[in-house]
């Protein structure tokens, strides 16, 4: 909490955020509150997507909403991925600050020219004349049983393109002050959430009963407006060992397996992805020497190889052993072998050891 | 029905081979054109339902031609929007500044002032005329063949050059193909290059400016061949779910650069006809017709305005010159077709009406063209003491960085001093 204090804005509540009110929350529960926060707050936001009306949306993210705020702000859409992104662009260019929920992030490719070519550009091409204010949220990830359409993880096709933010939250706290620093920014956000967190972290261990949050403090939640800026990543955990760069559901995999093996490694949630907080990346690195990074998506051309890009430019003079990279494999997201492709403890447990025996 | 699974190379009994059918245009380089199959319907001739009708009341009016200029070049019929003299002679000197602009450009192209021009002749009426009949504040969401639009509303021809030129004096700080202007003063928005994306685009905005309560509409244009496009039908799809005032408009000048309108589905339906699937209102209008263009947005225009939905308009033209200053039209179809297109040019054709009711005169038309003339020359002329493209007058180079987010994040500070560093080792006495 201590850093969520000094992100706080002084003239929004109280001074200090680990003095505010929280409350016990799950991540969809987090990002409720942060729309509902926005659609109170700004007139200009609206919220729109497959189901996200008067059902609320189909991880009921969007539970309540419509109701609250009227059918102008909060409205159901046609099953048309291209359309809900290409509306929004239109939406954003009057003044209004739109937030499309795309259902899966599996289904966000017909909607892929029109968050590439047009909102990722229209700054740029237009010389700031238009802008894409938009956030796409969408839920991402696997270990749901959701085979190869409800399980990718797309980041990096959006990583790639210029004019991008990518974020991606690990916790109910962070989602909620995330996501409203991302409906706030003015250039387009694609918000992954990773579904599997929704409910509760999840260590890795799939056999082992399902957590919530409530023993966990991301998901002591606090209360009315806050914002966590983009760009900033979160050390979950100091340690001298080696760092190990993680977003998302692997956060917390990660924290499981290195604490299972005894390992004072420093983990940092990236939270963004671009801009992507070079400093605390840098600075860990030098630290500890060594670096593991680890994703859920395919491994050819992933996040990871521009992490590990990033430290070998950048840190080589302190790095002691070869960077570990720890992903998924490069074969669509089996079904019934979910867990055998999710990078879970006996992946990164290997890495860890390769790691541990070198320097 | 099937005992066990489908087996491939099984005998087919008697059944015929399937046969794929690959559309190909009626004409190709040095055939004569012969258009006498297309059916020009007289001018008048349409009914023009009520702004407020039900969709399907329009639904003839997808397979008709609404027109309003007849041979004789009088205007006749519902249709006649009963405009004023004085209207319409901006109107035909817009049209006109318009095609004089686009000599210019393309000879500036051909000059090497630029890399790229795309012209709109023979299609002049199809923007100038609508831009008369919208507000001045309804929203446009182009593609790169209106440029009638920006001139309509006055936007100024030097800053059309500066674009074109991608000189120092650009407005879009020389990123931009040449065309694809951006003026959000002028409630035009920043064309893409990647086609039709504008459609879904123009209905958001359309449907934040009914969700605010505001009284402006957005219209946006595509070609027919980008009809074809995914983002067409969910434009569509969502303007009719929704109801967005939005006028919809496929410029159907024929060709695609190369490929006919076949292509696009042409010879099966019109492409006003697609209206009827979505259930919004649809008009097919004679684009070479001044009045008829005017008439027809107008009508979509304030039916849009009357909070009763969108329209589809398929503006029948034929695109008279080349797609672009890249590709040349005399290798895929016959010169003769654009003499032989059988509506005309819609420049001569307001002419005509404005000389046949006494309002005009090949004199002072002629002196129209001189004025236009000059006035694009002093234009381009001053334009180019911003520079011209390749020849070193451009936006500090340092600017390519800037815009991509709005605020320069690390990565990109760091390449850009790059690109400073690249700088000074090419030219050592460069200063910044």
């Amino acid at each position: 909490m201590a850093e969520l204090e000094e992100m706080m804005r002084p003239e929004e509540g109280p001074l200090s955020l680990s003095d505010a009110p929280t409350s016990e929350m799950n991540m969809i529960e987090a990002i409720n509150d942060a729309l509902d926060i926005m659609l109170d707050r700004d007139p200009n936001v609206v919220i729109l997507g497959e189901d996200v009306g008067f059902f609320g949306g189909v991880f009921r993210a969007t539970a309540g909403l419509q109701e609250r705020h009227g059918k102008n702000r909060v409205f159901d859409t046609p099953i048309s991925e291209g359309g809900i992104i290409g509306v929004a662009v239109g939406l954003g260019a009057y003044g209004l600050r739109p937030v499309p929920e795309i259902q899966f992030a599996d289904y966000i490719y017909p909607g892929l020219d029109q968050l590439v070519s047009e909102a990722a550009r229209l700054r740029y091409r237009s010389a700031g004349e238009f802008t894409a204010p938009m956030t796409v949220r969408t839920p991402f990830g696997g270990g749901i049983f959701g085979g190869q359409t409800h399980s990718q993880s797309p980041e990096a096709l959006f990583t790639h393109v210029a004019g991008l933010k990518t974020v991606v939250p690990s916790t109910p706290a962070d989602a909620k002050g995330l996501l409203i620093a991302a409906i706030e920014d003015d250039d387009p956000v694609i918000f992954f959430e990773p579904k599997r967190i929704y409910n509760g972290p999840f260590d890795g261990y799939y056999e082992k009963p399902a957590r919530n949050w409530k023993t966990y403090p991301g998901g002591q939640v606090p209360e009315g407006y806050y914002t966590i800026p983009l760009g900033k990543a979160r050390t979950v955990r100091e340690g001298s060992a080696m760092t190990v760069l993680a977003y998302g559901t692997m956060v917390h995999v990660a924290e499981a397996v290195l604490a299972e093996k005894g390992v004072d490694a420093e983990i940092i949630d990236l939270r963004t992805l671009v801009p992507i907080d070079i400093e605390a990346v840098e600075k860990s690195v030098e630290k500890t020497g060594k670096c593991l990074v680890i994703h859920e998506a395919t491994r050819t051309s992933g996040f990871g190889a521009e992490l590990v890009t990033l430290v070998q430019e950048r840190c080589f003079y302190h790095l002691e052993a070869p960077i570990e990279r720890v992903t998924g494999f490069d074969t669509p997201y089996p079904h019934s072998l979910e867990w055998a492709y999710f990078p879970g403890p006996v992946r990164i447990g290997e890495a860890v050891d390769r790691l541990m025996r070198e320097g | 029905m099937s005992d066990g699974p489908a087996t491939s190379g099984k005998p087919r009994g008697n059944l015929p081979p399937l046969e794929l059918y690959v559309p190909e245009p009626l004409y190709r380089p040095g055939d004569e054109a012969d258009f006498s199959h297309i059916v020009i319907p007289e001018a008048g001739a349409q009914a023009r339902p009520d702004e407020a009708c039900e969709a399907s009341e329009t639904f003839p009016l997808c397979s008709d031609l609404i027109r309003v200029l007849d041979e004789e070049g009088r205007a006749v019929g519902p249709w006649d929007p009963w405009l004023d003299a004085d209207t319409m002679r901006r109107m035909l000197r817009t049209m006109a500044l318009t095609r004089a602009f686009d000599d210019r450009m393309t000879r500036a192209q051909r000059q090497g002032k630029t890399s790229f021009y795309v012209k709109c002749t023979g299609e002049e009426a199809v923007s100038v005329a609508a831009a008369f009949a919208l507000a001045e504040d309804d929203m446009v969401f182009p593609s790169y063949r209106q440029q009638g639009i920006l001139i309509a509303r006055g936007y100024p021809l030097v800053e059309m050059c500066n674009q074109i030129y991608s000189n120092r004096a650009d407005k879009m700080k020389g990123r931009q193909l040449p065309v694809l202007y951006s003026a959000r003063d002028y409630g035009f928005f920043t064309i893409s290059g990647n086609l039709a994306t504008q459609y879904p685009q123009a209905v958001g905005w359309a449907m934040a400016s009914a969700i605010k309560g505001d009284t402006r509409i957005a219209a946006s244009w595509i070609g027919e061949g980008s009809s074809s496009e995914g983002d067409f039908h969910s434009g569509l799809t969502f303007a009719a779910v929704y109801h967005a005032p939005v006028v919809f408009n496929i410029v159907n000048n024929q060709w695609a650069i190369s490929s006919f309108s076949g292509f696009a589905g042409a010879e099966r339906a019109t492409f006003a006809a697609r209206a009827i699937g979505y259930g919004i209102a649809g008009l097919r209008v004679d684009g070479n017709d001044a009045l008829a263009v005017y008439a027809a947005t107008r009508w979509a225009a304030n039916r849009a305005r009357a909070n009763k939905g969108p329209t589809l308009i398929e503006h029948f033209t034929y695109r008279a010159e080349a797609h672009s200053t890249s590709d040349d039209p005399g290798t895929y179809r016959s010169a003769h077709e654009r003499e032989e297109w059988p509506l005309g040019d819609p420049v001569m054709r307001l002419k005509r009406h404005l000389i046949a009711i006494g309002e005009w005169s090949e004199e002072r038309h002629a002196a129209m063209d001189l004025e236009v003339a000059g006035q694009v020359k002093d234009a381009a002329k001053e334009a180019e003491k911003n520079g011209v493209l390749g020849h070193g007058l451009h936006h500090p180079f340092e600017t390519m960085f800037e815009d991509v987010f709005e605020e320069l994040p690390w990565h990109l500070r760091e390449q850009s001093e790059q690109a400073i560093r690249e700088r000074r080792i090419k030219w050592p006495n460069w200063k910044k």
